[in-house]
């Protein structure tokens, strides 16, 4: 079914964007500052950052998606207020190959389980295979990330490599999941 | 203390940036090899452009999360490869990748001990806790060569190459510290 | 995941070149304070040529070097700073040096509650084996308070610093990973489910 008409980039509450300068390097600042939800979005150390950091960061960013075009970045805002509550991105895109990397991250506790990242999920992957037209995307969590875990594997996310103890963390080492779906898959649940 | 950079059948050296240039602007003309290798687009490169990749390099300086070392052999100094090591510093481990540019070297063992010597350098000079590689499934000599050496296959990553209008998976392996400590101590028995 | 910036009295926090230049500044007009965490006399900096040096430390983001500003839990003061740097990834080993450039927070504790925080910091997110630190003879606060944590002393360089007309030695102090993973640290603050 060829449908244009519905939105790519909103969802039911919540919608895709690109960086707002101004508005959006503090409450990013702020997310940098609760190592629990770094420590799940990020492999390397947790560092707390400010705004203005973030602001750098941004330029550097977006700098470095000009250049390397392959590498898709989207925050995700709440329709009702504008409210910036997470970011989604396609990266390390391979175009030859037709294969991506998709990261999501809902930065305040407060905006968890409460159904946003099934939402931004669900979009980002149209995103990547509707539009970037790719083979298949990839995902990476490690064994300790639950959340992740779970909502990838609602959406047929195939659990395909264990990077055995390839992360430490705590004082022991952990496995690391890279997780994959092809297009096809995606394509033949989107029907179900 | 052991000699770190000397095998069986090869040895690790450093070649001048002229030097490494003019091989890898030889050896990557062989499509076979790059795509075995490689899964990037295969592309052809000056000898002008990679030297000044490898000056680049050089001007940098040190760093610690990346080592690179030319490979000859030592039975009569062919310069026939290289071998590359990626390090995550936070979380000891490393990525390998090797290539040996000189067809008439596969398949004789030169790859095996190319990487039993990185092995040694990755667990004992380096101290690290987990080497890991990735390789094309239509590469089965080059798993067949790491399986000796140690490495288990952790998994594949389905259908995310694609050459010759065929899609292909990529392959995942991993050899942790103890695994290669056991290994070694085997050996002596 | 635990949480590993904060602690009982404090929390670690964005070292950001424009706030911390100019508590440097400040902080460094105190010479009882800045005598303790110099070896030798330097000209006074102004706040802009202080964040010249840490604008460029801090966007290089190197896996090698962390800074911290430290905030107060209970009124989110900022009261002092917090550098690790790795001196080598073989040895796995990296210095700490800190600073409560507020004054009215020292001898209460804070001092211990920062190096609690920055062991756990150390031990367990850049999974160092061991830290170090060096602290001048004249300083028994602080080097109570750093044996209090579990650093013991490891050396002296003799007679290396040279202040009111006698000479000090600077003490090399370090702990292990094993060490301070013994030592049974909670993490205070955070909901430890272990």
């Amino acid at each position: 079914m060829f449908d244009i008409q519905t939105q790519l980039f909103e969802g039911q509450e919540i919608c895709f964007g690109p960086i707002d300068h101004e508005k959006d390097p503090e409450v990013e600042a702020r997310w940098t500052h609760d190592s629990e939800f770094m420590r799940l979005m990020e492999t390397n150390p947790a560092r707390p950052m400010s705004a203005a950091m973030l602001k750098k960061q941004y330029e550097k960013l977006e700098k470095q998606i000009e250049e390397d075009k392959n590498h898709y970045h989207f925050m995700i805002r709440l329709k009702a207020d504008e409210r910036l509550i997470g970011k989604a991105a396609v990266q390390r895109i391979e175009w030859a190959n037709g294969n991506g990397f998709i990261r999501i991250g809902i930065g305040a506790a407060e905006d968890r389980r409460k159904g946003y990242g099934t939402q931004a999920l669900r979009m980002l992957l149209r995103f990547a295979f509707a539009e970037l037209n790719l083979f298949r995307v990839t995902a990476v969590a490690p064994e300790y990330n639950e959340g992740a875990i779970v909502l990838l594997q609602k959406f047929g996310f195939v659990q395909e490599v264990c990077r055995r103890k390839a992360l430490e963390r705590d004082g022991r080492r952990w496995d690391l999941y890279v997780f994959g779906l092809l297009n096809d898959e995606w394509r033949n649940q989107a029907k179900a | 203390m052991k000699d770190l950079f000397r095998g069986e059948l090869v040895r690790f050296t450093f070649e001048e940036p002229d030097v490494r240039a003019k091989a890898e602007a030889r050896w990557q003309r062989d499509s076979e090899f790059v795509r075995l290798a490689d899964s990037d687009p295969t592309q052809l490169s000056s000898e002008k452009k990679i030297k000044e990749w490898f000056d680049k390099q050089a001007e940098s300086g040190p760093q610690p999360e990346r080592y690179s070392f030319s490979v000859r052999t030592l039975a009569d100094d062919r310069y026939i490869g290289f071998l590359g090591l990626w390090v995550d510093l936070i979380h000891s481990e490393a990525w390998v990748g090797l290539g040996i540019g000189e067809r008439e070297f596969w398949s004789k063992g030169y790859g095996s001990d190319m990487m039993k010597l990185c092995l040694q350098y990755v667990f004992t000079e380096l101290g690290l806790e987990r080497l890991s590689l990735g390789l094309h499934e239509y590469n089965p000599r080059a798993l067949r060569s790491y399986e000796k050496c140690g490495f288990r296959l952790e998994g594949r990553t389905r259908q995310d190459a694609m050459r010759e209008g065929k899609r292909t998976d990529t392959l995942w392996m991993g050899i942790l510290r103890e695994e290669w400590l056991q290994m070694q101590n085997g050996d002596q028995k | 995941m635990k949480d590993i910036f904060t602690g009982k009295f404090v929390r670690l926090s964005a070292f950001d070149p424009e706030e911390m230049s100019k508590a440097f500044a400040r902080w460094n007009l105190n010479s009882e304070y800045f005598r303790l965490l110099n070896s030798s006399a330097r000209p006074m900096k102004s706040a802009k040529s202080n964040i010249k040096w840490m604008e460029e430390e801090v966007a290089e983001m190197s896996l090698a070097s962390y800074y911290f500003s430290i905030r107060t839990l209970a009124e989110d003061k900022l009261i002092g700073e917090l550098g690790l740097d790795v001196v080598d990834w073989a040895g796995r080993d990296a210095f700490v040096g800190l600073g409560i450039g507020e004054t009215e927070y020292w001898s209460k504790g804070y001092g211990t509650d920062i190096m609690n925080v920055l062991l756990r910091y150390a031990f367990t997110e850049i999974n160092l084996k061991r830290v170090t630190l060096t602290v001048f003879e004249y300083n028994p606060r602080a080097i109570r308070s750093y044996e209090k944590v579990g650093f013991r002393q490891e050396g002296r360089r003799r007679h290396a610093l040279n202040r009111e007309g006698q000479r000090w030695d600077e003490l090399y102090m370090g702990i292990l990973r094993e060490e301070w993973m013994e030592l049974d640290h909670q993490a205070p603050g955070a909901g430890d489910g272990g």
